[in-house]
């Protein structure tokens, strides 16, 4: 005998059984087949199975420069897999086919089954079986009185332990409890879509947007102003709310006490000090976001992300007259920030050529024969190492990073004394004099910047309620019984007397039922007394 | 500003809750030698199952009725099981020890947070030790309320293997974190990881105790003298279900984290992908304990399973693989 109000498997036998099927019939069994558990499990453990690549290979759209050199690396390898969806499997189809059967295949299973327990709770507990001896749990008692005084403190005794009770005859009452187990079984099955949906919706409508912003500048809340933006399908970016910040100053701080392997040199906290005006007109605030504290803007949530050095870099031409002045930021490609970076100086020179310079910002430099290098994050020696170039910097006017030179139609400038290419080093406060009254180069001086990352995700609030709710449910289904007891009573031995039965039967194996019929007796034998 | 003093004091713990675990170690080895006999002579007296359900698990009366029919012994009544007077004090010593080593291991990981002034979760050489404190708490309250001796060689031995490699792979010195890592929800995220991964460790135990019983049967050795396998089977299932919301809260505790430090609540990151693997699979295991077609067997497969994904994610995900989550401090 089993609790059998609890269809785990709704109606999966019946449809193997049938002879020949019409193309209803296919359905059905396909259907059938889908919502079963069996189903749900297979397609549970081949999700498992399927979010592991992702976690071993690199994915483009976390690290699209990894990616694309594991691809470069292994030949035969790489393109194959790139094919198959495995440097972007979150977004494959084949993973998105296996959540969304799942996610069929649940609703196909859960809203049947909220049917049916809608039923079960407003029904009445089963007729007691005749042997009540047979059940998995008993107990026998002789209590005084006559057995319908003693059915009636029972049917009180069963409620006072939370039983729902009901009697069919003079002689027994069948009780049952724990309708909670499967209501939070069914929220947290629920709840998971609720999720997905959440998890969609956020796709759907928000954006992501990044910029690098040097200390002393400012940004607005527009799409044109941002270095790189990420808009959801259907989002308007016309619509972006429109503050403003102004990166006024940034901390960083980098372990210097602790000598160990992987410890010194590591960043410590990174603050940026901003002034934020939420709205055109609206009063300044001023706010510090931290790498655990974003800024809710009310129009997105900024983030600092990143940071790095941005040397202010002057450009000057033979006379004299500035043809590039800005803080150029470079980014860190290591621990100890050593960044790479250009200078593009648009404006055309003598000869109509454009000067280019590209290279390296070291904080902490050292030069020895392993060549430029940074020693320490913190800008305690900053230097550039630059390479330069002149000719065409924007071939064909096609876009390209800011942060490398396209030298394809642009050359090298040599050393005047023939060492081979010219290499400039300057430390802060240096200028350059370039060969052949090319002008100069200065490094005025460093300032930090602060890597930020506004985004938008609306659909999160509805992604953590329901992921709470499926908390509570998983919690109540967990540890809620479901218990069914039943109570016979005859005539005992003597006048007066009557012999109490009770047995009891739960889902699965119940240590506690035993305890729980012992638990009624007592409360019966009060009630006698 | 890291005390160094107390970093040392921290170690010294660690060193000692060492000694004290091995010697609990040896001595529940001891322990279970010394049931091997004593079952020997209650096999006699045709009541065994009873007898070692009562001795040692203390279940109601009941439980076994389907597996001792199935044996076709005979269920007497109950001949309680003459321990010798060596046997039951070495199950004494060695819980005591347990118990020693459990504060000791408490006291490992409070010196290191003091010495900090921080939660002490911040690498791996941290979680390995904090992950070891919560399986002996785990066990060792476990303990207070039923009969575990037959289990206390399962846990110690591998809490004793994962002390060793805290202190030789993963040791890092005290020190504090980095920004990421400065969150309150570090408390609380990882925390809640690491009881639950303690809970699934000894779960996973007994689970494979139960899985080599059915494989092996019950006449052999230290199998003869556990709990029969339906108790086993429910035991590690009822480890679990504590186990597994614990878990679901790991990650929902995460994913918020995850948007307060990142910028978005799921980055599918290699740690996260894991994390929600190990969720999957645990699921699955819950799942297929009721699926018609699924043996109970097979099912405790799956939770097996589940806890080699929790190991590689600590032993492999957390060094080898590039991700935001690079913090183990190697
Ligand atoms: C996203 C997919 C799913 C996940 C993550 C999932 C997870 C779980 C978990 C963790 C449990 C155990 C906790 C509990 O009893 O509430 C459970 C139970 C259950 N699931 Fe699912 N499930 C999924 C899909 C399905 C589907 C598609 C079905 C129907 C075919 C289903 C039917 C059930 C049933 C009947 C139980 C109750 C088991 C019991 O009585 O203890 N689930 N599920």
């Amino acid at each position: 005998m089993s609790l059998s109000t609890q269809p785990t498997d709704p109606g999966r036998d019946e449809a193997i059984t049938q002879p020949r099927l019409s193309a209803m019939g296919w359905l059905r069994f396909i259907w059938r087949q889908l919502t079963s558990m069996r189903t749900a499990l297979f397609l549970l453990l081949l999700l498992a199975v399927a979010a592991l690549p992702g976690s071993i290979l690199p994915q483009r759209n976390i690290d699209a420069v990894r990616t694309a050199d594991w691809i470069a690396q292994n030949e035969t390898a790489g393109p194959i897999l790139d094919k198959l969806g495995f440097f972007e499997v979150y977004g494959s189809p084949w993973f998105a086919a296996i959540y969304l059967l799942l996610f069929i295949s649940l609703v196909g299973c859960v809203v049947p089954r909220s049917r049916l327990h809608w039923r079960a709770m407003r029904s009445q507990p089963p007729r007691a079986p005749k042997r009540l001896e047979r059940l998995p749990a008993h107990a026998s008692i002789e209590v005084d009185g006559t057995p319908e005084d003693v059915l009636r403190d029972a049917t009180a005794a069963l409620r006072s332990s939370r039983f729902r009770t009901h009697s069919y005859d003079a002689t027994t009452v069948s009780a049952e409890k724990g309708y909670l187990k499967e209501t939070g079984n069914l929220a947290f099955h629920l709840a998971l879509i609720g999720v997905i949906i959440g998890m969609a919706w956020g796709y759907l409508f928000g954006w992501r947007a990044d910029i690098i912003l040097p200390v002393g500048e400012s940004m607005a809340n527009v799409a044109a102003r941002y270095d790189t933006l990420r808009p959801g399908p259907f989002v308007d970016t016309s619509e972006f709310k429109p503050f403003t910040m102004t990166l006024e100053d940034f901390d960083a701080v980098f372990e210097t006490k602790v000598k160990g392997e992987g410890q010194f040199g590591t960043p410590r906290s990174f603050t940026a000090h901003v002034q934020f005006t939420p709205e055109p007109g609206a009063p300044t605030q001023k706010w510090d976001i931290e790498v655990n504290g974003p800024l809710e803007t009310g129009g997105g949530t900024a983030y600092l992300l990143g940071n790095g050095y941005a040397p202010k870099i002057t450009v000057r031409d033979a006379k004299g007259n500035i043809t590039y002045s800005e803080k150029t930021p470079f980014l860190a490609q290591d621990n100890v920030y050593t960044s790479t970076g250009a200078v593009k100086v648009s404006g055309a020179g003598p000869a109509g050529k454009q000067l280019g310079f590209a290279g390296l910002f070291l904080p902490t430099a050292i030069l020895d024969e392993k060549g430029p290098r940074s020693a320490f994050p913190d800008a305690l020696e900053p230097a550039l190492a630059l390479t330069a170039f002149e000719g065409t910097l924007f071939p064909g006017g096609r876009p390209q990073s800011v942060y490398s030179l396209n030298t394809s139609e642009m050359t090298q400038l040599q050393d005047p004394d023939g060492k081979g290419p010219l290499r400039i080093w300057l430390t802060q406060g240096q200028t350059y004099e370039l060969p052949g009254g090319r002008g100069s180069i200065t490094f005025d001086e460093v300032v930090r910047f602060a890597g930020i990352s506004v985004r938008s995700d609306p659909g999160k609030e509805l992604t953590l309620v329901s992921a709470l709710v499926a908390l509570l449910g998983l919690i109540l289904s967990l540890t809620v019984r479901r218990r069914r007891a039943f109570v016979r009573v005859a005539p005992g031995t003597g006048e007066g007397r009557t012999v109490v039965t009770i047995g009891g039967l739960a889902k699965d194996d119940d240590e506690g039922m035993g305890d729980q019929l012992e638990d009624v007796l007592t409360r019966l034998k009060e009630r006698r007394t | 500003m890291t005390n160094e003093t107390l970093a040392g004091y921290s170690n010294l713990a660690l060193y000692s809750a060492m000694v004290v675990l091995t010697l609990s170690m040896v001595l529940y080895a001891v322990y279970l030698a010394g049931l091997l006999p004593a079952r020997e002579s209650a096999r006699e007296s045709a009541a065994e199952a009873e007898v070692t359900e009562r001795e040692l698990v203390g279940v109601g009366a009941g439980a076994g009725a389907s597996e001792r029919a199935g044996r076709g012994v005979e269920a007497g009544p109950p001949a309680p099981v003459e321990l010798s007077a060596r046997t039951r004090k070495a199950g004494g010593i060695a819980q005591s020890f347990a118990v020693l080593g459990t504060l000791l291991l408490v006291a490992t990981a409070v010196l290191r947070g003091l010495s900090v002034h921080r939660w002490p979760l911040g690498n791996m050489y941290e979680f390995g030790v904090v992950a070891s404190m919560f399986t002996m708490v785990v066990f060792v309250v476990w303990a207070l309320r039923r009969d575990v001796k037959w289990l206390g060689l399962f846990v110690v031995g591998p809490v004793l293997v994962v002390l060793g490699m805290a202190l030789t792979v993963w040791y890092t010195e005290a020190s504090q974190l980095m920004p990421s890592l400065q969150s309150i929800w570090l408390a609380i995220h990882v925390t809640v990881a690491t009881i639950s991964v303690a809970l699934f460790a000894v779960g996973c135990s007994v689970g494979l105790l139960y899985l080599a019983q059915r494989r092996f049967g019950r006449s052999r050795g230290v199998l003869a003298v556990l709990p029969e396998p339906r108790v086993l089977e429910r035991l590690t299932y009822g480890l679990h279900i504590i186990a597994f919301p614990l878990w679901t809260f790991t990650l929902i505790a995460g994913a918020i984290w995850a948007r307060q430090a990142w910028g978005a609540y799921w980055n599918w990151d290699p740690k996260e992908v894991w994390t929600f693997v190990i969720w999957v699979v645990y699921a699955a295991y819950l799942h297929a304990r009721v699926t018609r077609g699924w043996s109970r067997e097979s099912a405790t497969w799956i939770a097996v399973a589940g806890f080699i994904c929790v190991i590689l994610n600590y032993a492999v995900v957390n060094v080898y693989f590039v991700g935001m989550h690079s913090y183990s401090g190697l």
